[in-house]
This record gives C-alpha cells, structure tokens and sequence, in this order.
C-alpha cells in the first residue's frame, strides 16, 4: 500500500472530484428551479447557477484529465515528470482561476459566453495553467517513434485544447464579433473542438488503464487502433457544424459536417461487431473495480454515439435543435462517458493512497447501479421533455412558451429527482476516495465501520 | 506514414478554418456601436443562461433571435421584460440608453436571419434546405 502522501497529479484528480460533486449540487438546484419558477431568484437566479453548473463539471473533468494524464505518463516512461515544478504551478494556476471564476459567477460578474462566461481576462489564468501542461506532457514524452497511440491522444487533447480555446476567443477581436453569424459559427467550432479535445485526454486515459488491467499492449500499438485516433481527430476537426445547422451559413459547412458524422458509423459498427468479445472481457475482470466503470462507460458511449449520429442528420437535427434532446446528450456524454472513465481511473490511482479502498466496494458497487439507474431515467425525461418541445416548435399554431413550459413540468420532476439520485450516489463513490487522502493527513490509520463489522464478525 | 496521416490532417484543419473564419453574413447587416454595445450587454447579464439565439443558448426562457421583429413583440415588449422581469426572469436595472443598445443588437440579429426550423424543408437525403 502507498502510504506516501498524494502527488500533484492526484491532487488535481481529487480537486476535480470536489468540483464533480459541487458541479452536481449547483446543477441540483438548477433543475428544482425547473420546477419552482423564481427559487433563490434573489441571490442565485439561474443566470447564476446555470455557468455554477457548468463550469464546475467542465473543471472536473479539465483537472481529473490532466491529473491521470500526468499520473499515467509516470508510470508509461517509468520516470518522474519532465519538470515536476510545472506541475505544481498549474494546479495552483487552475485552483485560483476555479476560485476566482466560480466567485466571479455568484457576484453576477460575467462578460464571456456560453460555457466560458466569467469575464475574459480569467481564461489568461486557465490558458497559462494548461501551457505549464503541455510543457510537462511534451517533456516527458520525448518522441513519438514507437509509441502508443494513447500518447498520441494525449498530445493531440494537450495542444488541441489550447487551440481550441484560444479560438473561443476570437470574438473579442472587432473582425469576428461584428458579424454575428461569422461570431456564432467559430463559437461552436471550437467549442465542438474543445469537447473533443478533452475526449482525446480521457479516451488516451481511459485505454491505458485498459491495457494496464487486461496486461495487454498490443491493442494499443496496432493498426486498428492507429485508425480510429486519426478517424477520431477527423472528426474532432470537422465534426461540430450540427450545432450550426439553423444559422443562415454557407451550406457547403452543412454538407461537410453532415458528411464527417457518418464517419463515425464506423465506430458504432465496430462497437457492435466486437460486443461478444467485449462481454466475455467484462466477465473475466469485473472483479475489478476501475474495470467495471470501463464497462459502464462503454454501454454509454453506445448510446450517446448513437444518438449524436442520429442528431447529426440535418432532417433530424432540424426536429432536435434547441430542444431539451441537446441536452440529454451533453450530459450522456459528460455524465455517462467522461465520468464514468474519470471515475475509473480515479480509484486506480487513489485506491492505495494510504488506507486501502477495498472495504468499500460493496457501498461503491451498489452506488454505480444506483448511478446508472438514475442517470437513464434522468435521460429518459430530458429526451422526452425534448420531444415535447420539438413538437411544440414545429406546431403550426404554437401555444405560447410558458404554456408550453408548463406543460414539461412533469417531466421536470421526474429529472430533478433522477438528478438527485445521481446526486447521491456519486456522493456515496466519492466521498471514500476523499476519505481516504484526507486520512494521510489526519490519521495515518483508521478502521472502517465495514472493517470493524469484518473485525466483530471473526471473534463471533 | 502516421506523421504524414497527422499533417495533411493538421493543413487540411488550418484550411477549413481559414474558410470558415472568411465567410460572412449579408454585407447589409453591418453591427453598429450600438449593436456591439447591445451585445456586451447581452453578455455581461449572462442572459444566454436562459435564452437563445438561433436555438443556442439556455433552455429556461424563449429564443430571442426574431423577438425584435415578431407579431406582438418589438421594442417596447423586450424593454419592459427587461425592466420588470416575470416571475422567473429577474428585473434588470438598465438605463433607457443600455435598453435601447440592447433592442438594436436584437434587430441586427433579426436582420441576420430566421431562427424558426419549421423554414428548412427536410430533403430525404437527410439534408436540409432554407425555404
């Protein structure tokens, strides 16, 4: 067992994991102000606790990723990091851009846009942080020749998000924020990027665990897998203009997204093609427990990929846009994907960190069956409430929004409360990973309520 | 051959960019003082947490993109929201020169196009069409 306090990089997985379950509490009052109109209006309407949400996931994800990817490039080169005091000052760069942004939300300071919306002068902080990373990753890499394609991702996901970031903010320069429709286009392109950017961090993470669980390296050396990065930076590259589609742009952007998204017809196929064998996989490992959120991310992306092809046909994407079916799958990818492979790699790396995690399982077994319960249901209602609402926008003679809104009430209860559950259990997963760090600093060992009933159960 | 895949990909990204970063709206529809101003406004109250334009945006409140031309609405209904909140929306304590920078970034977005998917006609192909 490590009995060594937590380094950086699990610092910043377990930072993240305080922002996943403060992400999940604002979110949670979110949806109750679905169903109680003007709840807190006075002091955090939702203009406030939407970015709270958001932002809050968004950073558990940016830590948690950047935190794994650090952890595994260790033990990939067998060395320490290229320059461990980089690493420090970027967990310290994103802690204070977290504290200043989150403020900056509940003072009713804004000044950004969709998903980044604290003032501009803040992302320098975020910007500066992710540059300390990149510098880290493409130290301690070295060169490419020979390496796995997880390496790959994670350059691809380092640079891609600086990128990317930095072109969602293009519109503070006069060229692209006078003209809207220009502005709202690379809007969405980098941020359609930037999703995918931090997919290629969390995929890259999520595959190295595989391969350090199965004891198998040849998968990510080969040739299939080769492919399926590049058809994935293909797709992070061109795949993003369904969110544009209603804008009154050239339909050559159209034809070309369109086009890109059935590419990913491949992966769905193939995900079909290998599920006998996947399943046999699942068996032989779901004793272990990162093992078994792999599994429970795989089922999702399944899901979500399919669902983001359907929604990715223009005919359809005409019904979907701007309807509550968007947000089901945001947050099937984000809650289902992201999570559950973060989750994964995060009692990998903080099952050891001076007591053992093991007492826990059974609690954190039964917490992800509650999670995945939940997180279906909490899905369910957004797609149908969506479908509602489709309907409504495509309706001749339309009743007005309120009415209309009045009338999804239902299916906003069913999600408040789904969304509660997920609340809960997420808690129940993440509250022994907490634990635990914290006791390296408060008591070097202390029994379980589950080792204790271990314990009295052998004298009896 | 995998460096040579990842650069034609890497050119081929900073082309289709360079393209997408040149395309423009109606060259009529130019943004004024008052339009940027309107949008910052737009920005710094965040009020696309609940609204949207062009279907992006929060889900809370109505799309705002043809609010300014729209049968029963206009100016002086998109002030009076503004002023007076409902019982969802807060109040916004804007001066009449910031309420009237805000009304003229609506109209230039309306201007710029109509948000409503009933006008795309759905191909069998899967494409769509404005009508």
């Amino acid at each position: 067992m490590n009995s060594t306090k937590p380094d950086v990089p699990k610092w910043l997985i377990l930072s993240g994991l305080v922002l996943l379950i403060t992400g999940m509490l604002f979110g949670l009052v979110g949806s109750f102000q679905y169903i109680f109109p003007g709840l807190f209006k006075q002091y955090l309407s939702f203009e406030k606790i939407r970015p709270l949400h958001v932002s809050s996931v968004v950073f558990w994800i940016l830590f948690a990723a950047t935190g794994s990817v650090l952890a595994y490039l260790q033990e990939h080169t067998k060395r320490k990091l290229f320059a461990g005091k980089a690493s420090s000052l970027q967990l310290k760069l994103f802690v204070l851009a977290v504290v200043l942004i989150l403020s900056s939300y509940v003072l009713g300071k804004f000044g950004g846009r969709e998903y980044w919306e604290f003032p501009p002068p803040l992302a320098l902080i975020l910007a500066a942080g992710w540059i300390l990373f990149i510098i880290q990753v493409a130290g301690s890499v070295k060169t490419l020749k020979q390496q796995p394609v997880y390496i790959w991702m994670w350059l691809t996901g380092a640079f891609g998000f600086l990128f990317t970031f930095t072109e969602s903010y293009l519109w503070v320069f006069s060229y692209f924020n006078k003209d809207i429709v220009r502005d709202m286009t690379v809007q969405w392109k980098s941020y359609g990027s930037i999703v995918g950017s931090w997919n290629m961090l969390v995929y890259g993470v999520g595959m190295f665990l595989m391969e350090k669980i199965s004891q198998d390296k040849s998968y990510s050396r080969s040739s299939m897998a080769f492919a399926l990065y590049f058809l994935g930076l293909f797709n992070l590259m061109f795949n993003w203009s369904h969110h544009i589609y209603t804008l009154p742009v050239n339909p050559a952007i159209r034809h070309v997204g369109y086009l890109v998204s059935m590419t990913e017809l491949f992966i769905l196929g193939r995900i079909i093609y290998k599920w006998k064998s996947s399943v046999t996989a699942a068996q032989k490992n779901i004793h272990n427990l990162s093992y078994r959120f792999l599994v429970i991310a795989d089922v999702w992306i399944f899901i979500n990929l399919f669902l983001a092809i359907l929604i990715s046909i223009p005919a359809i994407n005409v019904y979907t846009h701007g309807t509550h079916i968007t947000v089901a799958h945001v947050m099937g990818t984000t809650i289902g994907i992201n999570t559950m492979l973060l989750l994964a790699v995060a009692i990998d790396l903080l099952s050891d960190t001076c007591r053992s995690l093991k007492p826990y399982y059974p609690q954190i077994i039964r917490a992800s069956w509650l999670a995945n319960i939940s997180l279906f249901v909490f899905l369910a209602s957004l797609f149908v409430a969506g479908v509602e609402r489709s309907r409504w926008q495509m309706s001749a003679q339309a009743e007005p929004f309120s009415q209309m809104m009045k009338g999804l009430a239902p299916y906003f209860i069913v999600f408040a409360i789904a969304g509660l559950m997920l609340f809960v259990s997420f808690s129940f997963i993440v509250f022994p990973l907490l634990k635990n760090t914290l006791s390296c600093f408060i008591q070097p060992r202390q029994r379980s309520i589950v080792e204790f009933k271990t314990a009295f159960d052998r004298v009896k | 051959m995998k460096q040579k895949i990842f650069v034609s990909l890497i050119l081929l990204f900073f082309a289709y960019s360079m393209f997408i970063y040149t395309q423009s709206e109606s060259k009529s529809n130019h943004a004024t003082s008052d339009v940027e101003a309107g949008k910052s406004i737009w920005q710094q109250n965040n009020c696309v947490a609940c609204h949207q334009i062009y279907g992006l945006g929060g889900f809370l409140g109505p799309d705002l993109t043809n609010v300014h031309s729209a049968k029963l609405k206009g100016p002086e209904y998109i002030k009076a929201f503004v002023r007076n909140g409902t019982g969802v929306m807060p109040a916004f304590d804007l001066s009449e020169t910031e309420l009237n920078q805000l009304v003229s970034f609506f109209e230039h977005i309306d201007a710029s196009g109509k948000s409503d998917p009933k006008n795309f006609r759905r191909n069998l192909d899967g494409t769509i069409e404005l009508n």
